[in-house]
């Protein structure tokens, strides 16, 4: 065992590498997906539509910077700024007037409910961006190459993916955690998701939190989306791939945990990036041999905490 | 109850005619029942109803819309011309997105509501496969339009089904026939297709031939990412590693966009050829991010600036008309779906003739398609007595003009259907095991870009 692993370290360590920027942007759409259903209870399809909204909004932003002659770095904050419009134009509006007429339904109409949503923002998409793939790719161009070492070789690797996306990733754990903890917003967020009751009977407007919580949910998928955009090409049906995984991530997390989300998106990068690199025939199917391996273990999750029902 | 009374002279007339009455409307519903309407059909209709399955949506749209477009356009140019033996056609489009199971019960309900006289299905295989047993059940002629598996006429005999364009089959075989020629030193490869059919398929044909051909070349990697992948990062870095002579990717649509990009911005592109048979689609998106001297194919004889077109002027005026209605350059689906209503055309027209100008009914439109050639865009398509279509395939490599702002291609080769196309009654798996290394010396000569 101890041979195999020095005679591949270096490929596990190009591996790693893979596996980082991988896990950064699968971390970014499960962590929306874990806070909304902390606060709401409610498990989003439609997650996968925002992730792709904000992916089609990147583009077009950068397109248009692109096609206006304008400078190209400002096709960088572009991907924060499409994350922002998607969230604050299409969360609230999805949370007030189709999410909170049932939030006391059953979950399995919840569920039909987001899903109808699904189908109704696929369609948008197609209206509004058509069919044939959509990219801008000036992020990554802009920031050009990294040649990391590797024996006598050198491998070349985007700044963008060694950088960009595993420091977003990070930022937004650490930003994430310390606001959750650390500000009274955040610790309503906490409180709501912990208790809804007892938060109100506290005087916490559930309602407000529950429409804040959604939107920054939905702005940090179509983050998620905006920064695949410059190296995925945006088509249809690449919303419903990316929940998919999501789902993965979050079951194997612990439903509304956010570490969780970040500690399994790194297992199932690093996971699936090792695969193609020894056992590519796993490649697809790595993440749900980590979930199913930790759910029969933990049936709540990694992180998840077991609850007693409320009568 | 009148009709029920023997003794009563009238009441036995009634109920005479009551029964002739039921008699006759039950015939004459029989006659208007799904897969009853032979004889109905031999009347000339008032219009030629086409179902025509595409994908509108799912990430094949890609091809499914393009191709729907192609339609649209070639059916109003049809009415425009007075129609099919004066009879004007109309395309009624559903679409394939929703699955298998979907397409079936679109199948049927396009040919026992809409009351179809010919299909054009489909972009999956699996539609394909699904819809020719039935194509007979309900004895509705069926052009398959796009599909590339080269199981349907080698495993099973159908009465109904036509393929008006190649299989997969020719379609592989002709870029690794190409890639002997152009870079016949290779002794590496390495594989990124898409997990599932296609994907599998493709370089099971592209393996099997090369074993034939060139036997010993190193197979550095076989990599199936997930179809629909968005990040090929990892797959990327592990081929960059490797350094494989050649890496070969069936992959298409947003898919290949992707990979073409990523590829390029990490010099992948440097370090080992591409073999691309499928790249004519993605030519336009990904624009020069594709670099010079890497092997694009177009899935048959499409191309819009074809090296030898059987009729130029017509090529043109397909390109014009499509680029100014729909703002692009056709891709290759455009050119499939042009092949199956040249093909209804033909089809039509034969059995007419055959009919001394009489309307053809199902079994006689059918017939008419077997052994049928009709023109396409570029040469000529034959119908072979399977069944299968026997396409001329052009595949060339990469090149950067200023006159484009996507690459084209140079050194062109259009292999002929003949020599490239498993023949009647074997299955190309078997058939790729017997090809000989010296079929390459017999290869059409390459002809360069003309500016």
């Amino acid at each position: 065992m101890l041979a195999w692993f020095s005679e591949n370290t270096l490929l596990l360590g190009l591996a790693a590498l893979d596996g980082l920027s991988y896990a950064a942007t699968v971390f970014m759409v499960a962590v929306g997906l874990n806070l909304v259903f902390g606060v709401l209870r409610i498990l989003n399809v439609a997650h996968g539509s925002l992730f792709a909204i904000g992916g089609y909004v990147a583009a077009t932003l950068g397109l248009f910077i692109a096609s206006h002659g304008l400078p190209a770095w400002l096709s960088l904050p572009a991907l924060l700024l499409a994350a922002v419009l998607t969230g604050a134009l299409l969360g609230p509006v999805i949370e007030r007037l189709l999410l909170r007429r049932v939030e006391n339904q059953e979950p399995v109409l919840q569920l039909l409910v987001t899903f109808a949503l699904f189908m109704i923002l696929e369609d948008l998409q197609k209206l509004v961006w058509g069919v044939q793939p959509v990219v801008s790719d000036a992020p990554v161009r802009l920031l050009g190459t990294v040649d990391v070492p590797f024996g006598t070789d050198v491998i070349p690797f985007t700044a963008y993916q060694l950088f960009v996306l595993p420091g977003v990733a990070v930022v937004t754990l650490l930003g994430l955690v310390w606001f959750l903890r650390r500000t009274l917003a955040g610790r309503m967020i906490v409180a709501v998701t912990e208790d809804r009751e007892a938060a109100r009977a506290m005087g916490i407007d559930a309602a407000r939190v529950t429409l804040l919580t959604f939107s920054a949910g939905a702005a940090l998928a179509a983050l998620g989306g905006a920064l695949a955009s410059p190296t995925a090409s945006l088509v249809p049906g690449v919303g419903a791939q990316t929940i998919v995984l999501s789902f993965a991530v979050v079951a194997t997390a612990g439903l509304g945990r956010v570490e969780g989300a970040a500690v399994t998106a790194l297992l199932i990068g690093l996971g699936r990036a090792f695969a193609v690199y020894f056992e590519p025939e796993l490649e697809v199917v790595i993440p749900y041999i980590i979930m199913v391996a930790v759910l029969l273990v933990r049936p709540q999750g990694l992180f998840g905490v077991l609850e007693t029902r409320r009568i | 109850m009148t009709s029920e009374n023997p003794g009563n002279p009238a009441g036995r007339a009634a109920g005479l005619i009551t029964r002739r009455a039921t008699l006759g409307a039950a015939m004459a519903g029989s006659l208007l029942l799904p897969g009853r309407q032979t004889q109905a059909q031999a009347a000339k209709p008032a219009e030629i109803k086409v179902g025509i399955a595409t994908y509108l949506s799912g990430p094949a749209s890609v091809f499914g819309v393009p191709g729907r477009q192609a339609a649209e356009m070639l059916f109003d140019e049809i009415n425009e011309a007075g129609g099919i033996g004066g009879v004007r056609v109309r395309p009624i489009f559903v679409d394939e997105g929703p699955g298998v199971d979907h397409f079936v019960g679109e199948y049927r309900r396009l040919v026992q509501s809409e009351g179809v006289h010919l299909l054009f299905a489909a972009i999956s295989s699996a539609d394909c496969l699904a819809c020719t047993p039935l194509a007979d059940e309900l004895k509705r002629p069926t052009l398959l339009w796009d599909c590339g598996t080269q199981r349907i006429f080698e495993d099973n005999r159908f009465e109904y089904s036509f393929r008006t364009q190649a299989n997969a089959t020719p379609e592989i075989l002709s870029a690794l026939l190409y890639l002997l020629r152009a870079k016949p030193d290779f002794r590496s490869i390495a594989v990124v297709n898409q997990d599932y059919a296609w994907g599998r398929d493709s370089w099971e044909i592209f393996r099997t031939g090369m074993q034939a051909l060139k036997p010993g070349v190193r197979i550095a990697a076989e990599l199936f990412p997930r179809f629909g992948a968005t990040d090929y990062s990892t797959e990327i870095t592990r081929l960059l590693a490797l350094r494989p002579d050649v890496v070969l990717s069936t992959t298409w649509g947003g898919d290949l966009d992707a990979f073409i990009r990523q590829s390029s911005d990490r010099r992948l592109f440097e370090r080992s050829t591409f073999v691309l048979p499928l790249a004519e689609s993605s030519l336009e998106r990904v624009g020069k991010a594709l670099p010079a001297g890497h092997i694009i194919g177009a899935r048959g004889d499409h191309w819009f600036l074809h090296p030898n077109p059987r009729d130029q002027a017509l090529l043109a005026r397909f390109t014009d008309n499509f680029r100014k209605r729909f703002n692009a350059y056709p891709i290759y689906p455009c050119h499939h779906m042009a092949q199956a209503v040249f093909a209804m055309k033909a089809g039509y027209e034969k059995a007419m003739a055959a009919k001394n100008g009489g309307w053809p009914t199902d079994a006689e439109l059918a017939g008419a398609f077997r052994g049928l050639e009709f023109p396409s865009l570029t040469s000529s398509v034959r119908i072979r007595e399977d069944g299968q279509g026997l396409e001329n395939q052009i595949i060339g490599t990469s090149h950067h003009t200023d006159k484009y702002p996507f690459p084209v291609m140079t050194d062109m080769v259009v292999f002929p259907a003949e020599m490239v196309t498993t023949p009647v009654g074997q299955k190309s798996t078997d058939w790729l095991k017997t090809l000989k290394p010296d079929i390459v010396q017999g290869l059409p000569q390459p002809v360069a870009y003309r500016p």
